[in-house]
């Protein structure tokens, strides 16, 4: 199975679903020039190197460099969506999108309800999220919860190459809007991606782990950190299982019920904000249907209520990390039993 | 002078990093014959027996049941009476020290482009017998034989193949059984391997005949193991719930018909034939060949006992005795020169589910085969 990073599943998918369809188009900032580049074109690939040689492969037609104008270009990608084309926007960081909202909330996402079933809007939304590059707080948010709150819209969080390619093409081929967010510290991340286009369904999510003691749900780059707290805690005897719900909307409310049926103890991992957030309502959807089965109380591991800090130090301990995730499970594994 | 043999954690498969010791099945101090099951090992995959790789006496169970052990690493140590402790903790420790930094040649698949496509193969062993190729049957992948490669490979080249639109390779528009047949002969030109022998699972056991039928001088001998085209039962839920699934869950109750014990299918397999059927074009390249050899009406399609008469050849047919999916009694009134076993307590994978059993048979029926042809 050829190895490919994160970043270059994402590329691969791209081409592949615009040399199959050619109702698909790519905009957005930088993705055909770059900034600082001495005026080649295609110089970086957009700001994350995702889009590159799309522009050789596919021409201007196709890959459009726009302004620095979020809110006029996702505009016209909504607008492109819902007139027949397959518009993949790319947005730098997922903290730019506040000034289209009115596109996303009120337009894209509400085409297909307020034209009785009619319309169809087949919009990718793509932007970095996520703590960690020193980039502070205006450029580190983890915001999916927003975009979760908001009914027509879907919201995918992949947390492996492999993950990246099939949700990225299967959202590129589904009719509504969706909002499709990279963690920016996965991109140099490797895993086995297939050649061959696939794609994985939404509300799909992923086990990773099998255990009997307690259930570990996370998303993104969280995935990756409960799993490291899995493999620490089997060294004591401790058996976790970890789901990566992969979609926070459509969510695979089955696959978390039924793992925490399985072992009576949850714990979330989540890296956006801990009010309203997406722990929050996993939280409290396993409270509501699954209240006979749990042992011990439900621990979320959230950053803290506060913007992300910039100080290097003050990042690290803003971001959840293992030690904490064992710290949890140990805590609820005191119940029960 | 002290004969100490190591019994290593088993590698099952590409995925396999480590696995769990359940309980070993008989106790330290024992006899054990070579070939016998002594542990019992879980892997994400799979649950399945360690067979002890030479006669002697079981003298240390370094792992304990419930320790997780890396591939390779040392689970017991088999030697004679005469060893002492003392030779043995030195073996223990030399072992464990070099464990760390072994294994890692696992051997990989690989594509291979035939006239007809690029294929998917597992190449193992080498040397001058005539080679042996496995095919999986329909939704399978060549980690059916995930727990056979290894026996099979030691005086013979061994090829495991994904037939077209399964395992890791792509699906091509004409996939009925003899489409598939002849990507068989494809694969063995590309890997100039003029005559093999076969052996064949499910609907891997009606390609093995097809080619059998129409180019007899390419099977030096046949094993069919459960294979289709012998009778007109199978079981019809099965077929169409695995075409059906491309979630876990219904997956995994798909799958589950397959084994006597429905709990030997673990996520990692689940998961391991969802990313096959995801592939663009898979699912209909799957359809095709269902199409090909089973009619919701009727049954199966493909009758091919004729082929099994015409066939001069040695032939072996396995099939385990609680075979959920196709009756063993398919196995009654086949020609004399075919030998039958049944495996009890094995569903439709005997193969994995009684693999030292299966083991033994292939060995066999290869050893007689490679007497008389």
């Amino acid at each position: 199975m050829p190895v490919k990073t994160f970043r270059a599943a994402l590329n691969e998918a791209l081409h592949q679903e615009m040399a199959r369809d050619p109702r698909t188009i790519v905009l957005g900032e930088d993705i055909t020039g770059g900034k600082g580049a001495t005026g080649e074109k295609d110089a970086w690939g957009g700001a994350f190197g995702v889009t590159k040689g799309l522009l050789d492969a596919f021409g201007e037609k196709r890959v459009i460099d726009t302004p620095i104008t979020e809110s006029a270009f996702v505009g016209a990608a909504a607008g492109a969506a819902v007139t027949g084309l397959r518009p993949v926007a790319e947005i730098m960081f997922v903290d730019f999108l506040g000034v289209c909202f009115d596109q996303i909330f009120n337009q894209a996402a509400k085409f297909r309800y307020m034209f009785g079933g009619k319309a169809v809007t087949p919009l990718v939304i793509r932007a970095t999220f996520g703590a960690g590059s020193r980039s502070a707080s205006q450029h580190s948010q983890a915001l999916y919860p927003l975009f979760t709150h908001i009914p027509g819209l879907k919201v995918v969080i992949p947390s492996t190459p492999y993950d990246a390619k099939g949700l990225l093409i299967e959202a590129i081929r589904d009719d509504d809007p969706v909002i499709f967010l990279e963690n920016k510290l996965l991109y140099d991340t490797t895993g086995d991606v297939p050649d061959d286009s696939y794609t994985i369904p939404f509300a799909e999510a992923a086990v990773l782990r099998e255990g009997s003691d307690v259930t570990i749900v996370a998303v993104g780059r969280m995935v990756s950190v409960a799993m490291d707290a899995a493999k620490a805690l089997a060294t004591e005897g401790i058996e976790a299982t970890v789901i990566d719900p992969r979609t926070a909307s459509p969510l695979d409310t089955e696959t978390i019920l039924e793992m925490v049926e399985e072992t009576g103890r949850l714990v979330i991992v989540d890296e956006s904000n801990p009010r309203c957030g997406f722990a929050a309502d996993i939280a409290a959807l396993v409270a509501e249907e699954a209240f006979d089965v749990l042992k011990g109380p439900i621990l979320k591991i959230t950053p803290p209520h506060t913007p992300v800090p910039y100080a290097p130090n003050l990042e690290d301990a803003y971001l959840p990390d293992a030690a904490r995730v064992i710290a949890a499970v140990r805590r609820v594994m005191a119940h029960g039993e | 002078m002290t004969d100490l043999h190591a019994l290593p954690m088993p590698k099952w498969g590409m995925t396999m990093t480590e696995g769990t010791l359940v309980d070993w099945l008989v106790p330290e101090g024992a006899l054990v014959e070579q070939g016998q099951e002594i542990a019992e090992v879980e892997t994400t995959k799979i649950a399945n027996a360690v067979e002890a790789p030479v006669s002697g006496i079981l003298r240390r169970q370094v792992a304990v049941p419930g320790a997780s052990v890396p591939v390779g690493g040392l689970l017991g140590v088999i030697g004679d009476a005469e060893t002492t402790d003392a030779e043995i903790e030195a073996f223990v420790s030399a072992r464990v020290s070099i464990s760390a930094e072994s294994d890692d040649e696992t051997p990989a698949p690989r594509l291979v482009e035939t006239v007809g496509g690029p294929i998917n193969v597992l190449s193992l062993g080498g040397g001058a017998g005539i080679p042996v190729v496995l095919l999986h049957g329909y939704g399978g992948d060549l980690g059916s034989w995930m727990f056979n490669v290894d026996a099979l490979a030691s005086d013979r080249p061994v090829y495991a193949i994904d037939l077209p639109g399964h395992g890791a390779s792509p699906p091509r528009a004409a996939s009925e059984l003899a489409d598939l047949a002849k990507a068989v002969f494809q694969v063995c030109d590309a890997l100039s391997a003029p005559r093999v022998h076969l052996v064949g699972h499910s609907l891997g056991g009606a390609v093995a005949l097809t080619i059998a039928s129409t180019k007899p001088e390419r099977a030096a001998s046949l094993v069919l193991v459960a294979p289709v085209g012998l009778g007109r039962e199978i079981e019809a839920e099965y077929l169409t719930a695995f075409l059906a699934a491309d979630r876990r869950r219904p997956m995994k109750q798909a799958l589950g018909l397959l084994f006597s014990d429905p709990d030997a299918v673990s996520s990692d397999m689940v998961e391991g034939v969802l990313r096959s059927k995801r592939r663009d074009g898979v699912p209909q390249a799957l359809a095709a060949t269902l199409e090909g050899f089973f009619d919701p009406a009727s049954g199966q399609t493909q009758e091919l006992r004729p082929a099994l008469s015409g066939f001069d050849g040695p032939v072996t047919v396995i099939w385990g005795d609680v075979d959920g999916i196709i009756p063993p009694a398919h196995a009654d009134g086949l020609p004399k020169t075919s030998e039958v076993h049944l495996v009890p307590g094995a569903g439709h994978m005997p193969m994995m589910e009684a693999a030292s059993a299966v083991n033994r048979l292939l060995t066999a029926h290869f050893s007689s085969a490679d007497r008389s042809g």
